[in-house]
């Protein structure tokens, strides 16, 4: 076993673990937890694969700001999921049934899993490229460009429905208007009164 | 001219039985009549004119269908010609006899029914116009079904009697048993030569001899088959044993209907077809042997019930009935010429007994058992005349080695010959009944208008005769009834040569002979028959085939007879004691008919009460209607009522009731249940699904 | 060659740049003041669109490395779903502007899904399949829950997009799956490694990617978002859900098992046979004890589905045919059967209890009649043009050799057509009760009577879309 297979299997291994506790760990922070190590091997796995560009996006984006984000929005929510995994508990005996079924099944296909004649004429060639941001940046721009704009396209749509679902003008607030407020012109908006002593307004 | 012929009463029809409201009922039946005389006045000129040549005349397209493919097209050949005249002009007379015939009606009291009548009768002339001018046999069949409605109708006409409802009914579904043999015979003739055309057909007929057909359990030759089918067709149209018991029960229908379809035209289909049908036939001698058979036994049988039936209408449709079986024994003998004849001849004598026995009916104020008749010789002598001359061409009165006589004479006698030379058992049984129809004729009108009157006085007293409107259509006929054989004797039977003219052989022959490349087709064929084991019955024909180089093709003429046909030319040289036998047989008849009714009037019934299980026999029609009523009516209800009861009432409704009141709610209640709204439940099913679907493929897909 | 690739994708970049240049322009603009025109705007632009689809299009192209197709069957599809989409932001506007429901980004979603569906039935690749199916799905998230302060519409918001995530997460696998087996995600590619030597794991991706898009067309057993999410949006959302996204999810349906594996016909033939026989016997039985009709609503185009999945089981050119025809008759019923819906209000709120239409022929003998029409055609009651699409698929499947499926699915429609037929006995036969009242806007009306009168004009020869279906059939299938 060479040194690589071994890191492989290490880290194969701890992103197994890391899912499955996350899906089972009793508490939700705990399971935030457990996500971020499945995060942060899989990275690793990255790395083994020679792209760490994306082992380095997995790390920035998904564990320092969306797992972490996750864990912000766990803590601040209640939800008893004491109550939901009773709930679900009903259903264990079944759902294992299933569960072991499929995984069955699937070690099954694993077992006899074959490749498809020409696979390595189909199979993407490697750029060569010494950098992978360079390789990806042709790749990207170039011939996934259509891809890109889709996936820009979906994010602008995950931005709107963030917005329409939880944007609410509150009409009991203030606000400031900031073109109202430079445009205003002291003539229009002051009147100077000259109020005589004892009148009163 | 024949599209005239051909639409002409079906605008009748529609106009007398849609319009009559706006054109009063008067107009409605002269309309239909002066239509009708118009048609019969065409029909004359086309049969004077025709000269033999077959011709086809294109209406329009009717059916496409894959390789189905039907024109409804007239085909004009003798035939034809001869069904022409002989439909329309006994059509012309029915509806000039029902003008007076219907003119007063107990049944309806004040409601409008003559209209209706008339634009019945109008249908019915057109759907048997259609069923004689058809060139392929869908037409055919829709003309054939169209008739069977008419009857149907017609039959039920007086719908407030039961008794005429069950007939109607009756008649409708034997008919049913014969259609279905008829179709199934198009069926085969279809899957077989792949077209419904008759000149088709005809072409094919000699190969179909060669063919072999499997059907229902065993392998049969196609042509024997195939003319049996069609034949089991003709015998439910035209009442032949066994498919006979609708037509007495017909009777309920007004006389003038029982005339024109139950006598004259209608039954006469199945003769029509089986002579129509002549180039298949030839190749089929079976089945023509079973055609006599049947015909001979009809005639026989027919004759038996008819000696005892006391209903007047009754007696004459056996009588009838007994005349189809003569028209079928000649068609089976092969001699469609006669067959034709006697059909011919038949349509006017026929139709005069009964528009005479209507014209007695109506003189008897509706009073139809002959026991109650008697001595209205004086009362009403025209028909007594009409009906005397009927009698007299029923039965058959001539001179014996001439051509001099009543229509009958000369049709039955040939028809006998015929029979003579083509089979013993039918010469034997029809002898036998052109005596006893000789008998019953006499019988009938010895007990009608000879003897004392018997039944009410009041009646009797009150007979009187018909008007005019129905006392000429008699006279017209009883012409028919004298005249027609002796007109007609040489080219439908009496002669070779003119025959082959008639019905426009020698033209087809000419025509062939020209073409003599065709020719080698017959021997060719003849070849491919003797490598066919079990062609037994048809390798003589085949051989004879061979010598006769000229023979004709199949389906050139009207009718068709195969070179080894000469039982025409050898009925002609049949011995004398033959040719004289039917008018012995006559003279017996009518020697003990005069001794029973006008001499002894005690012996009938004395005679009945010494032979009462005969006469029981007789009188029960063989009991027929018990027989069928004990293996396929009541079976047939019993298996009804339990397929009712138990299979719909229980299974059926029961298992909708059921899926539809049970189970269905009980599912529908589930899929409630399983609808939570948890997520996690949506989630789960999927899952499920999903590794229902990988299962599915691991047991399915797997193997590779 | 990029222009070329451009040339080729014009109208799904016209219609993204037009719904950004129109979320830009309202944003600085008047916001939701504008929102009904715009409403419009986008109903006009997409109907617009189609027509230019429909009038320019010709033959077939691809782009960008065969991952984009653009043929006869994609243009089908395309003007059907913008035409549908068109219809029903039409009919949408009025009923959503009384209820202050309509917000300006409603429209401009409505588009940028439309976006994705144009991408999805034109997909040549796996990864593009993908894109343009979480495009659509997202912004129909999104419009579920639109109505933000009723439990029920975020409900479904969530409902759907928790689901929807899982029906994704099925999809992606069997898209890796299949990478893992045939070395490309493009069809072209897989097309030719998925002959006739193939391992299970393909099976497996193929059947993970079938139930990722049968969650779309809300097959069963992966149909159980379907009546919560058709109860709990608002009532135009759920027309829209009913219509446009179906036919682009039926379209990249047959995309997939047609150009991807094409080959191997008789491995999904079963599978989606399972599927169809499924969906029409729950579709008929389950929608039976409704008695709110967007509920009904939902059962009834599970059991459609099941219908449609029975064209692609054939398997053959006359089914894909089968399947187009089926949806676009489909998608017209389903439009004017809507457009009733939005109507039906009591004291301006809306109302969608079946009992509500107690003797409505009294009141609105018009309207009842076009619903008559349109729920004997929604049922297959043979007159009416529902009965040939019914016709197509099961001669289809009859031609394919799947007798059974079509015997299952005559008795489906025999079950199916009670429930129909008992919103027809309601409105005809039923008891005297408090009426609905409320006036139908002139859209509504258009839709609910043009779609009606299709239904039995229709009939003459169905506007001619035989030929074009089964051209469009023809370049998909070879």
């Amino acid at each position: 076993m060479t040194v690589a297979a071994f890191v492989f299997y290490v880290f194969a291994v701890t992103v197994l673990l890391g899912g499955l506790m996350t899906v089972v760990s009793r508490n939700p922070v705990h399971s935030v937890l457990w996500l971020i190590l499945t995060f942060i091997a899989s990275a690793g796995l990255f790395v083994l694969l020679g792209a760490e560009f994306v082992a380095m996006l997995l790390m920035i984006v998904y564990v320092g700001a969306v797992a972490v984000l996750f864990l912000f929005v766990v803590m601040m929510l209640d939800i008893d999921f004491a109550q939901l995994r009773a709930e679900m508990s009903k259903y264990l005996p079944l759902a294992l049934l299933i569960g072991v079924i499929i995984l069955m099944e699937l070690a099954m296909a694993f077992g006899v899993w074959d490749f498809s004649d020409g696979f390595a004429t189909r199979i993407a060639a490697p750029t060569g490229e010494a950098q992978n941001t360079a390789a990806l940046g042709l790749l990207i721009y170039d011939q996934y460009i259509m891809l890109f704009q889709l996936a820009g396209l979906i994010l602008l749509v995950a931005m709107i429905g963030a917005i329409v679902l939880t944007l609410r003008h509150r009409k009991d607030v203030k606000r400031q208007n900031p073109v109202a407020q430079m445009h205003r012109d002291p003539a229009k908006a002051m009147e100077l009164k000259d109020v005589k002593p004892g009148q009163g307004l | 001219m024949v599209e005239i012929i051909l639409f002409a009463p079906l605008i009748g029809a529609i106009v007398a039985g849609f319009g009559w409201r706006i054109i009063g009922e008067p107009a409605a039946q002269w309309l239909t009549t002066g239509i009708l005389f118009l048609a019969c006045l065409l029909s004359w000129v086309v049969f004077l004119g025709h000269d033999g040549v077959t011709e086809h005349i294109t209406v329009l397209r009717w059916i496409e269908s894959g390789s189905l493919s039907a024109d409804w097209a007239i085909r004009l050949d003798r035939l034809t010609a001869i069904m022409l005249i002989v439909v329309t002009t006994v059509s012309a007379l029915v509806h000039l006899y029902s003008v007076g015939y219907m003119a007063h009606d107990d049944h309806f009291g004040e409601a409008n029914y003559k209209a209706r009548f008339f634009a019945y009768l109008s249908f019915f002339t057109f759907a048997m116009l259609m069923l004689v001018t058809a060139d392929n046999l869908v037409q055919m069949f829709f003309g054939w079904e169209g008739v069977g409605v008419a009857s149907y109708l017609l039959i039920g006409f007086y719908y407030r009697k039961p008794s005429a409802n069950a007939a109607a009914i009756k008649a409708f579904v034997v008919n049913r048993v014969g259609d279905f043999g008829f179709a199934l015979g198009i069926f085969g003739l279809f899957y077989l030569v792949d077209s419904v055309r008759l000149d088709d057909i005809f072409a094919a007929a000699p190969a179909l001899a060669e063919t072999q057909l499997h059907f229902l359990w065993a392998d049969w030759n196609a042509a024997n088959l195939l003319a049996f089918l069609l034949f089991v067709g003709a015998m439910g149209k035209s009442a032949q044993l066994f498919l006979h018991t609708w037509l007495p029960d017909a009777m309920e229908g007004p006389t003038p209907v029982s005339a024109l379809i139950h006598a004259a035209t209608m039954v006469t289909a199945g003769v029509f077809l089986v002579c129509r049908m002549s180039p298949l036939l030839e190749f089929a001698p079976q089945t023509k042997t079973f055609i006599i058979y049947i015909g001979a036994s009809t005639a026989f049988f027919a004759a038996t019930v008819g000696l005892v039936q006391n209903d007047i209408k009754r007696v004459i449709a056996y009588s009838t009935c007994s005349q189809l079986g003569y028209m079928f024994v000649a068609a089976g003998s092969g001699v469609y010429g006669a067959a034709m004849f006697h059909l011919f001849t038949h349509a006017f004598f026929k139709a005069m007994l009964f528009l005479g026995a209507g014209s007695v009916i109506h003189a008897m104020h509706h009073e139809q058992d002959m026991r109650n008749y008697g001595g209205l010789r004086t009362k009403i002598p025209y028909t007594f005349w009409a009906m005397m001359i009927g009698t007299l061409a029923i039965t058959g009165v001539g001179i014996p080695l001439t051509t001099i006589g009543f229509a009958g004479f000369l049709s039955k006698d040939a028809i006998i010959e015929s029979a003579y030379v083509a089979n013993g058992y039918g010469f034997w049984l029809l002898v036998a009944a052109a005596a006893m129809t000789s008998f019953y004729s006499w019988r009938l009108i010895f007990m009608t208008f000879y003897g004392k009157p018997r039944g009410d006085h009041h009646t009797h007293d009150h007979a009187h005769e018909s008007p005019a409107v129905m006392l000429v259509p008699l006279g017209v006929l009883s012409l028919g009834a004298i005249f027609a054989g002796m007109l007609w004797y040489q080219p439908f039977f009496g002669d070779h040569h003119k025959v082959q003219t008639f019905f426009g052989i020698e033209a087809a022959e000419e025509e062939h002979a020209a073409s003599e490349g065709f020719s080698l087709v017959a021997p060719a064929h003849a070849e491919g028959t003797a490598t066919n084991a079990e062609g037994t019955a048809t390798e003589p024909a085949a051989a004879e085939g061979e010598g006769h180089a000229e023979a004709q093709m199949p389906g050139q003429g009207a009718i068709f007879m195969a070179a080894d046909n000469t039982v025409m030319d050898d009925a002609h040289h049949a011995p004398d004691w033959v040719k004289v036998s039917p008018f012995v047989a006559m003279v017996l008849g009518f020697l003990l008919a005069y001794q029973m009714y006008i001499r002894r009037p005690d012996w009938p019934a004395r005679l009945a009460a010494n032979q009462r299980p005969l006469y029981l026999f007789l009188l029960n029609k063989w009991y027929f209607d018990e027989i069928y009523d004990f293996i396929f009516v009541r079976p047939a209800k019993a298996l009804g009522r339990l397929l009712w009861k138990r299979g719909d009432g229980n299974v059926i409704d029961g298992t909708i009731n059921g899926v539809a009141m049970r189970l269905v709610p009980a599912i529908t209640r589930l899929a409630g249940r399983v609808q939570s709204g948890y997520v996690f439940h949506y989630a789960f099913s999927m899952v499920v699904g999903i590794g229902l679907l990988l299962t599915w493929v691991v047991l399915m897909g797997g193997a590779n | 060659m990029i222009s070329a690739d451009i040339q080729t994708v014009l109208p799904e970049i016209v219609l993204a740049l037009f719904a950004m240049a129109a979320l830009l322009g309202v944003v600085y603009g008047g916001k939701d003041r504008l929102a009904g025109r715009l409403t419009s705007l986008t109903g006009l632009v997409l109907a617009l669109i189609a027509l230019w689809i429909a009038y320019t299009g010709e033959g077939t192209r691809t782009a960008f490395g065969g991952s984009f197709n653009d043929d006869g069957f994609a243009r089908f599809a395309k003007v059907t779903v913008l035409l549908s989409a068109a219809a029903v932001l039409l009919m949408s506007r009025d009923y959503m502007q009384r209820r202050g429901l309509l917000r300006f980004e409603y429209p401009v979603l409505v588009a940028l899904s439309v976006v994705g569906m144009m991408v999805m039935v034109s997909a040549g690749d796996l990864m593009v399949l993908y894109m343009g199916l979480e495009l659509q799905s997202l912004a129909l998230y999104v419009i579920a829950a639109l109505r933000r302060d009723s439990a029920k519409s975020t409900e479904a918001g969530l409902k759907y997009f928790v689901l929807g995530a899982l029906s994704s997460g099925l999809l992606l696998y069997g898209a890796s799956l299949t990478y893992g087996f045939a070395g490309t995600t493009l069809f072209s590619g897989i097309i030719e490694a998925a002959s006739d030597d193939i391992s299970l794991g393909l099976l497996f991706g193929l059947v993970f990617l079938i139930s990722g898009v049968a969650f779309k067309v809300s097959a069963a057993p992966f149909h159980m978002w379907t009546p919560d999410v058709y109860e709990g949006s608002p009532t135009p959302v759920t027309a829209f859900f009913a219509t446009a996204p179906k036919v682009a999810a039926m379209a990249l349906f047959a995309r997939i098992i047609h150009d991807a594996f094409g080959g191997i016909v008789g491995e999904w033939q079963q599978i989606i046979a399972f599927l169809s026989v499924l969906s029409m016997f729950l579709g008929a039985v389950a929608a039976i004890g409704q008695t709110n009709i967007k509920r009904l609503m939902a059962y009834s185009s599970i059991a459609h589905m099941g219908f449609a999945l029975m064209g692609l089981a054939a398997g053959s050119v006359l089914g894909v045919q089968a399947m187009l025809i089926y949806m676009a008759i489909y998608v017209t019923m389903n439009i004017g059967t809507f457009a009733f819906i939005l109507s039906m209000e009591k004291d301006g709120r809306p109302v969608v209890e079946i009992s509500a239409l107690n003797m409505y022929s009294k009141r609105e003998p018009l309207r009842a009649l076009a619903m008559l029409v349109l729920l004997f055609s929604l049922a297959g009651v043979p007159p009416m043009v529902g009965f040939f699409g019914k016709f197509y698929v099961l001669r289809a499947a009859y031609d394919a050799g799947l007798a059974w499926l079509a015997v299952a699915g005559v008795i489906a429609s025999v079950i199916g057509a009670y429930y129909y037929l008992r919103i027809v006995f309601v409105m005809y036969f039923g008891k005297e009760s408090e009426a609905l009242d409320g006036a139908m806007p002139v859209f509504q009306w258009l839709m609910l009577m043009g779609s009606a009168a299709a239904m039995v004009v229709g009939v003459v020869n169905l506007f001619g879309i035989e030929p074009l279906a089964a051209a469009a059939a023809a370049t998909l299938v070879n």
